[in-house]
C-alpha cells in the first residue's frame, strides 16, 4: 500500500483515540455539572443529611473532607518539603540516594486501599487512635507524600545551580543558602505540588473507609479524635449502599466533590503558569 | 607578605587530572594574573583558593594551601569564603533587588539594620564604580542591568563582603571591549586594598593589569614571574608560543 | 552556633528523606504482622488456590482465587483496551499533535487523572452499566465488561504521561535520520521512534497496569462483586481491592476474616512493589 495513505490512516485513527478520550472526559464533566448544579442550593450545602440521607444537604460531609485535607497537608507537607531538600541539596549519588527514590516510587504504586488497611492496623489498632480524624488524616498524609516530595524535588532542581555557588562563594552557609535563595525560587513549584496533594487527598476514598469515614454522623466533629463524614465516602453511601436516594442528591454530591478537586486543581494550573511568565532567568 | 603558599597541589576529577604539581605564593596587594588555554587547569586552581571545588563531585585533592599560614583544609570554610570572594566568568545576580544583592553577603554574616546595610552597600557599589548608575534604582530587579553593569554588580556584592583577596574567573568574557575596560579599571583601582588573582584567556589584559604572571598548561604551571619578564623574556618556550599566539 | 544549627538541619533533613523508605518497610511490616496471622489455620497454598470465598460462613473458606481470577479478568479487559488507544494517544501528544491542539489534549488527560474514583465510579453505575447491560442483552451491567471498561480509561492518563515522555526524550536525531533516508513520518514512528522509546513505553503499559490492579471504589462500584470464579467478561466479578473495600468494614478485629483481608492486602502489596520495581528498572534503563 502506498506509504503515504497508511500514514493518513494511522494518523486518523491516533487522533480519534485521543478525540475519543476527551469526548469521554468531557462527557462525565458535562452530566455531572448538567444534573448536579440544579441540586446546589444554599440549603443542600449549609444542611445536615436528613431523612436517612434521602433529603437536606451535605454540610457535616464538606466539612469532614476540609478536616481531613488539611490534616494530611500537616502532616505531609514539613516531612515531604524536607524529604525533597535532603534529595535535592543534601543527597549524593549513591546506593541509599538510589534506595530513597525507590521507596518514593513504591509509596506512589501502593492501591489506595492498602493505605487503608495499613492505617487500620497502625493508627487506628495499634496506636490506639480509634476511627478518627488523626488517624484518617495521617493515613492521607502518608499517601500523598511522595506526589509532594516529587513536586518540592522538581521545583527545588529547577533553581539554577549557579545561584547556588554565588551565595556559597560570598560566605554563605549551606543552610542560609537554601532558605535565601533556593527555597525562595522553588516555592511556587512546591505550592503546586501540595494543591495537587490536597486535591488528591480530597477525593480519595479507599484510605478513609476504616480509618475515619462514618456513614452517616450529622454532627460536626468535636476534636481530633472524632470520627467525621467524608465527601467522596458519601458519595459512595448515597449511590450503592442506601436505596431510593433522590438522584439530585447524588449528582449534587458529585458535583460537589468534583467542583472542589478540580477547583484545587485550577489554582495549582494559575500558579505554574504566572511563575512561568514571571521567571526571571 | 605571602597570601596563598602553594605546594605540590594536585587536584583530580574522577579520571580527570586537572592540576599537577602547582607550587607557588601569592603576594599581598598584587594582581597575578593566570594564563593559559582553555582546560589547563587554571580556573581549578583559582577555584581551589577558596575551596570551591568541594561542590564538584568526585574532587580529589593532594599537596597542601595556605592561606596567611593556615592549611585551608582545616580552616572553617565560610570564613575562608568570606575573606577570599569571587567573582565569575558570566555576571550572576542572585534573582533579588540590586541592593539585596549586594547586601546578601553582609546580611548572612549577621550585619543587620538599614543604616549599617545602605552605608556598606553603596561603600560597595562606589568601589565597583557602579553607584552613579544604580543609586537612584536601587529597589529595581539585578536583571534589568546591562551585562557590564551585572559584573560589577557581582564585583560590589564581593566587595560588600569585606574580603582580603578577590578572586576573578575570567570575569570579562562576556564582556564588550568598553565595559571590559571598566571592569579593568576597577580591579586596577582595588589592588590598594586587596590581593587579586585574574584568570584569563585574554594575554593582553594579562599584559594590560597583572604585577606577575603565571603560565599553565594541561594542568602544570610552566612559569610564574614579573609580568613584563614573562611577555618579554619567559624562560620557557611554550610561554613564548603561547604569548605569541603560535597556540591558543 | 552556627555549626550546631547546620548540623541538626542536615540530620533533620535526612532524618525526613528516609521517611519514604521508613513507611514502605512500615507499610509491609504492617500487613504481615495482621496478615499472617490467617497461615495458623489455612495454608498459603489453600489461601491462594482455594476456589471458594465465603468468609462468613462456619468455618469460614478463605480461599482467594477466584477473587484474584476476577482481578486478572479486569485488569485483562482493561490492558487490552488501554494499551491501544493510550499508547495511540501518546504518539499522537508527542509527535502529530500542532501545538495548541497538544495543549489541550494534555489538559484533557490531566482532568482525567484529577477526577476522583468514586465519582468516576458513580458516572459509570447510572450510564456504563445500563449500555452495557442493554448492548450485549445481559441480565446485569454489573459486569467484569464494565469493570474494565472504566478502567481501561482511568489507567490512560498513567499510560499517556509516561509513554509520551518516553518518545519526548528519544534524540530528534533519529527521527530526522528516518526522515533523511526517505521514510514518512508514520514509518519514522513505527519503525524507528516505538523502539528507541520501548522501553519507556513498557514501563507506562506496566504502570498503568498497577494503577488498574490497585483501582479500588470504582471497581467495586461497577463489577457486581460476586465472588466466584469468572468463566467470561459478561459476568460479576469482585476483585482483591474491592473485598478489602467492602469486606473491612464488617470484619471483626483480630478474627480469621481480618487477617485474611490483610493477607490480601499482603498480596496487593508484593503485586505493586514488583510492577513499580520492574518499571522502575525500565524507566532508567532508557536514561
Amino acid at each position: 500500500m502506498n506509504p503515504y495513505r497508511t500514514q493518513r490512516i494511522a494518523f486518523f485513527l491516533l487522533f480519534m483515540a485521543n478525540a475519543l478520550i476527551l469526548l469521554l472526559v468531557g462527557f462525565v464533566v458535562v452530566v455531572i455539572v448538567q444534573k448536579g448544579l440544579p441540586a446546589i442550593t444554599w440549603q443542600f450545602l449549609s444542611d445536615v443529611p436528613r431523612q436517612g440521607m434521602r433529603a437536606g444537604g451535605i454540610f457535616p460531609a464538606i466539612v469532614g473532607t476540609l478536616y481531613l485535607v488539611a490534616g494530611a497537608i500537616v502532616f505531609a507537607l514539613p516531612i515531604g518539603l524536607l524529604a525533597a531538600i535532603y534529595l535535592s541539596e543534601y543527597a549524593k549519588d549513591n546506593l541509599l540516594t538510589r534506595l530513597i527514590k525507590l521507596a518514593i516510587v513504591n509509596l506512589a504504586g501502593v492501591p489506595s486501599v492498602v493505605y487503608g488497611l495499613f492505617g487500620l492496623a497502625l493508627f487506628v489498632v495499634f496506636f490506639k487512635f480509634g476511627a478518627s480524624i488523626l488517624s484518617g488524616s495521617l493515613t492521607l498524609g502518608i499517601m500523598i507524600l511522595p506526589l509532594i516530595i516529587t513536586a518540592s524535588r522538581e521545583a527545588l532542581e529547577s533553581v539554577p545551580q549557579s545561584f547556588r555557588e554565588v551565595s556559597l562563594s560570598l560566605g554563605a552557609s549551606k543552610w542560609q543558602t537554601i532558605r535565601h535563595i533556593v527555597l525562595p525560587n522553588a516555592i511556587p513549584g512546591i505550592l503546586t505540588g501540595t494543591i495537587l496533594g490536597l486535591g488528591r487527598a480530597a477525593g480519595e476514598t479507599a484510605p478513609i473507609l476504616f480509618t475515619v469515614a462514618a456513614f452517616y454522623l450529622p454532627l460536626l466533629p468535636g476534636s481530633i479524635f472524632d470520627q467525621v463524614m467524608a465527601l467522596p465516602y458519601h458519595l459512595y453511601v448515597i449511590s450503592t449502599q442506601v436505596p431510593n436516594v433522590d438522584e439530585k442528591i447524588r449528582y449534587g454530591t458529585a458535583f460537589v466533590l468534583l467542583a472542589l478537586v478540580l477547583f484545587m486543581n485550577l489554582i495549582a494550573i494559575i500558579i505554574r503558569y504566572k511563575f512561568r511568565m514571571k521567571k526571571k532567568w | 607578605m605571602v597570601i596563598f603558599k602553594i605546594d605540590d597541589l594536585d587536584i583530580r576529577f574522577g579520571s580527570v587530572h586537572a592540576v599537577r604539581g602547582v607550587s607557588m605564593e601569592v603576594l599581598a596587594h598584587e594582581i597575578l594574573t593566570v594564563i593559559g588555554p582553555s582546560n589547563s587547569g587554571k580556573t581549578t586552581f583559582l577555584r581551589m583558593l577558596n575551596r570551591m571545588n568541594d561542590l564538584q563531585p568526585n574532587f580529589k585533592m593532594s599537596g597542601t594551601v595556605e592561606f596567611e599560614g593556615d592549611n585551608i583544609r582545616k580552616m572553617n570554610v565560610e570564613i575562608l569564603r568570606r575573606k577570599v570572594g569571587t567573582v565569575f566568568a558570566l555576571p550572576l545576580p542572585l534573582p533579588l533587588s540590586i541592593f539585596d544583592n549586594v547586601a546578601y553577603g553582609p546580611r548572612m554574616h549577621g550585619l543587620h539594620g538599614r543604616g549599617k546595610l545602605a552605608e556598606r552597600v553603596e561603600e560597595a557599589l562606589r568601589r565597583a564604580y557602579l553607584w552613579e548608575e544604580v543609586k537612584d534604582r536601587l529597589q529595581e530587579s539585578a536583571f534589568k542591568l546591562s551585562g557590564g553593569q551585572q559584573q560589577r554588580l557581582c564585583i560590589a556584592r564581593t566587595l560588600a563582603v569585606e574580603p582580603e583577596v578577590i578572586l576573578f574567573d575570567e570575569p570579562c568574557s562576556g564582556l564588550d571591549p568598553i565595559s571590559t575596560a571598566k571592569v579593568e579599571d576597577a580591579m586596577v583601582k582595588l589592588k590598594q586594598q586587596y590581593t587579586l588573582i585574574l584568570v584569563t584567556n585574554n594575554v593582553k589584559q594579562a599584559a594590560r593589569v597583572g604585577d606577575r604572571t603565571a603560565f599553565f598548561l594541561s594542568g602544570e604551571m610552566i612559569e610564574i614571574d614579573k609580568t613584563d619578564k614573562i611577555f618579554t623574556a619567559p624562560r620557557d618556550g611554550r610561554t613564548d608560543d603561547y604569548i605569541r599566539g603560535r597556540f591558543g | 552556633m552556627r555549626k550546631l544549627r547546620e548540623f541538626i538541619i542536615e540530620k533533620l533533613v535526612l532524618l525526613c528523606g528516609l521517611a519514604s523508605i521508613f513507611f514502605v518497610v512500615l507499610i509491609f511490616l504492617f500487613l504481615l504482622r495482621e496478615g499472617l496471622a490467617v497461615f495458623k489455620t489455612i495454608s498459603p497454598s489453600a489461601f491462594l488456590a482455594g476456589k471458594s470465598w465465603y468468609p462468613i460462613s462456619e468455618p469460614p473458606q478463605l480461599g482467594i482465587l477466584p477473587l484474584i481470577l476476577g482481578s486478572l479478568v479486569v485488569t485483562f479487559g482493561a490492558a487490552l483496551i488501554s494499551i491501544p488507544i493510550g499508547v495511540g494517544c501518546a504518539i499522537y501528544i508527542a509527535e502529530i499533535a500542532p501545538k495548541r491542539l497538544k495543549e489541550i489534549l494534555k489538559a484533557g488527560i490531566e482532568l482525567l487523572a484529577a477526577i476522583p474514583s468514586v465519582v468516576l465510579g458513580f458516572i459509570g453505575m447510572v450510564t456504563l452499566v445500563p449500555f452495557v447491560k442493554t448492548v450485549f442483552h445481559l441480565p446485569t451491567g454489573l459486569t467484569a465488561l464494565s469493570g474494565s471498561i472504566m478502567l481501561a480509561f482511568m489507567a490512560m492518563p498513567t499510560i499517556v504521561s509516561i509513554a509520551e515522555d518516553a518518545l519526548y526524550s528519544i534524540p530528534k536525531t533519529y527521527k530526522e535520520g528516518a526522515l533523511a533516508m526517505g521514510a514518512t513520518h508514520w514509518q519514522a514512528i513505527w519503525r524507528v521512534m516505538l523502539r528507541a522509546a520501548s522501553s519507556g513505553i513498557l514501563a507506562a503499559i506496566m504502570l498503568g497496569i498497577g494503577r488498574v490492579i490497585g483501582e479500588t471504589m470504582a471497581v467495586m462500584m461497577i463489577t457486581g462483586n460476586a465472588a466466584v470464579i469468572p468463566h467470561s467478561l459478561f459476568v460479576p466479578v469482585r476483585t482483591l481491592t474491592a473485598t478489602i473495600a467492602a469486606e473491612m468494614g464488617e470484619a471483626v478485629i483480630g478474627s480469621e476474616h481480618y487477617f485474611a483481608l490483610f493477607a490480601i492486602g499482603i498480596v496487593l502489596f508484593v503485586i505493586s512493589f514488583a510492577i513499580n520495581v520492574t518499571a522502575d528498572l525500565f524507566l532508567h534503563k532508557r536514561q
